[in-house]
């Protein structure tokens, strides 16, 4: 690369300056702009920020008090800590599972990664209305289903959308939609894995749960790293499913998530500076997230 | 002998199982499609009847309803005006700053790859309400570019990193003999690299097209006008504007924003799998 060809730098300026400058004026500027809204009071979308300290002190810290005191925030901080857990467990669990499956069998494996994969490309908001219908009370798929496998019947239809279930039924669509991603993920690592080392324990008698126990784990651990952060940070950014399944937080308030929060205080509540520090909360938590991950399962150079 | 054979008979039994554990899942992935496509042929009604039983006739009628209530071919014209300029304008512009960051060395290029993995990382949340600032400013509320925009920056990031992963792993004798020929750096970008990235290019410019034309929060923000609406930001008001429940009518819509993604998938799944999963396993 010590060639002529790129000595002189005039061209490397052009090659990049487009691309950095609309990253520059849509991504750099306004997340710094965003952290110093969160310390000022911003009314209605699209107003400017106000450095109010009618107190007297430096910063403007009312967004922050009501970050830290509003009950609702809680909830759904909560509320995307679980959803973090959650997906993480099955997400990737049930990936993980289905890729060490899809590594024994001899024939159709591309087939099923292209079926995992396909509800990765389609539009979340599309699938809200579909998992809607999924879930209706009277008329929805699922309880057709449990009334003719006659786990229930016509008088003890369950209420997917009730205070006990919605966490259940808003995480369900989410688990399911991303399970193919990681899947395509675990079971390209699984495939780089080479025979020879499973022909060499089966030499040495090792059982099939031996060999994943011993050899393909331990071998996928930077895979299934990568897919545990992913897992977590993907968890944060969730919106368009909860949105258009529990529109602002149905039943009363109760399944927001920080992300679909954010938007509520945003848009309908008209705080913006409120929305302004949610989303510092976002980006903090993903760092966590991250940082916490990265701790706990080091990754290890095999 | 026997036992030779005894083995083959309990592999076959483990390949059975295999597939069926296997084909479980993938019918929980492809259900919920027939079932909704079938349901777009049924009036609420018969929806609610017989939920799984296959039309009663083949009725266009949901379609026809969608049709008369919302301005549709516009909807999908919106919606291609807004992915395609996104994607042309993504996959020019990073192949562009790509190939610089793969080919030149410079000084602050350590940073330049931090200023961009940290890009990935900002969730679209975290930027969203400036942005609704300089979109205001420039005129764009309620325009399909307005939404464009903010589109181009949040896919660059990734874009770039795929493609100057893949101008990396190409050897530069073609660049060093045409130089020599006497090209200047732009002539060896467009007339030598870009014919041999071009694969990578289809990967970036169908991802960024298939996560444009799905990206909904972006248009809440900025299209507010029914004019200017983008197909999945129509989506969307068949839930919230309907005074009756009108299920035919909702999976009917779901089936029209579906259809063409589902088209893009069964042509070109291999080049969205790779796209989609390299970013990933190298970010």
């Amino acid at each position: 690369m010590n060639s002529m060809v790129y000595k002189r730098k005039l061209p490397l300026a052009v090659f990049l300056i487009p691309a950095f400058a609309i990253m520059a004026l849509f991504i750099y500027y306004p997340f710094i702009v965003n952290i110093i809204n969160s310390f000022q009071k911003v009314g209605a979308l699209g107003t400017g920020a106000v450095p109010v300290n009618d107190s007297g002190s430096m910063f403007f810290l009312d967004n922050w008090k009501f970050v830290f005191s509003d009950p609702t925030m809680r909830s759904a901080v909560l509320n995307t800590l679980k959803m973090m857990a959650v997906t993480v467990v099955f997400q990737v669990g049930i990936a993980l599972l289905l890729a060490l499956l899809v590594d024994n069998v001899r024939r159709g494996a591309q087939a099923y990664r292209t079926i995992y994969f396909f509800p990765i490309v389609i539009s979340a908001s599309a699938l809200g209305l579909l998992f809607n219908m999924v879930f209706l009370y009277d008329t929805g798929m699922l309880n057709n289903i449990l009334i003719s496998l006659g786990i229930i019947s016509k008088d003890t239809l369950i209420d997917w959308k009730s205070f006990d279930n919605a966490f259940f039924t808003m995480t369900l669509p989410v688990i399911w939609q991303y399970v193919g991603f990681y899947f395509v993920i675990l079971a390209t690592g699984l495939n780089n894995i080479s025979a020879d080392i499973y022909e060499a324990a089966a030499i040495d008698g090792a059982t099939g749960f031996q060999r994943i126990r011993f050899i393909t784990l331990p071998l996928l651990r930077n895979t299934i790293i990568t897919c545990v952060t992913l897992a977590l940070t993907g968890a944060l950014k969730v919106f368009d499913l909860p949105w258009q399944m529990f529109p602002k937080g149905a039943p009363a308030g109760t399944t927001y998530l920080t992300g679909t929060y954010m938007y509520q205080q945003t848009f309908n509540v008209r705080n913006v500076g409120q929305g302004s520090a949610i989303a510092v909360v976002i980006v903090a938590l993903g760092i966590a997230a991250a940082q916490i991950t990265s701790l706990v399962l080091r990754p290890k150079d095999m | 002998m026997e036992k030779a054979i005894r083995r083959r008979g309990t592999r076959h039994w483990g390949q059975f199982l295999l597939h069926a554990a296997l084909i479980l899942w993938a019918v929980t992935t492809i259900f919920p499609f027939v079932w909704v496509l079938l349901s777009s042929f049924k009036g609420t009604t018969e929806i609610m009847s017989k939920p799984f039983a296959l039309p009663e006739v083949l009725s266009l009628f949901n379609y026809a309803d969608a049709l008369e209530r919302f301005n549709i071919p516009r909807a999908y014209m919106n919606s291609l005006i807004l992915s395609g300029s996104v994607t042309i304008v993504v996959t020019l512009l990073a192949t562009m700053a790509a190939y610089g960051i793969a080919r030149y060395k410079f000084r602050y290029k350590r940073g330049v790859n931090a200023l961009l993995i940290a890009s990935m990382m900002f969730p679209a949340f975290s930027v969203i309400i400036p942005v609704f600032r300089i979109i205001q400013k420039l005129g764009l509320i309620d325009n399909i570019f307005g939404v464009a925009l903010p589109q181009m920056a949040g896919n660059m990031s990734f874009a770039i990193i795929i493609m100057a992963g893949y101008i990396r792993g190409m050897s530069n004798e073609v660049e060093e003999a045409a130089f020599i020929e006497g090209c200047n750096a732009f002539q060896i970008l467009f007339r030598v690299v870009v014919p041999i990235v071009r694969p990578a290019m289809a990967t970036v410019a169908i991802f960024t097209f298939v996560w444009s034309y799905n990206d909904l929060f972006t248009q809440l923000f900025f299209l507010r006008n029914p004019q200017s609406w983008a197909i999945t930001r129509l989506l969307n008001e068949f839930t919230v504007s309907q005074g009756r429940p009108n299920y035919g009518l909702m999976a009917a819509s779901v089936v029209m924003v579906v259809a063409p993604v589902l088209v893009i998938y069964i042509l070109l799944q291999k080049n969205i799998i790779k796209g989609m999963t390299a970013g990933a396993v190298k970010g």
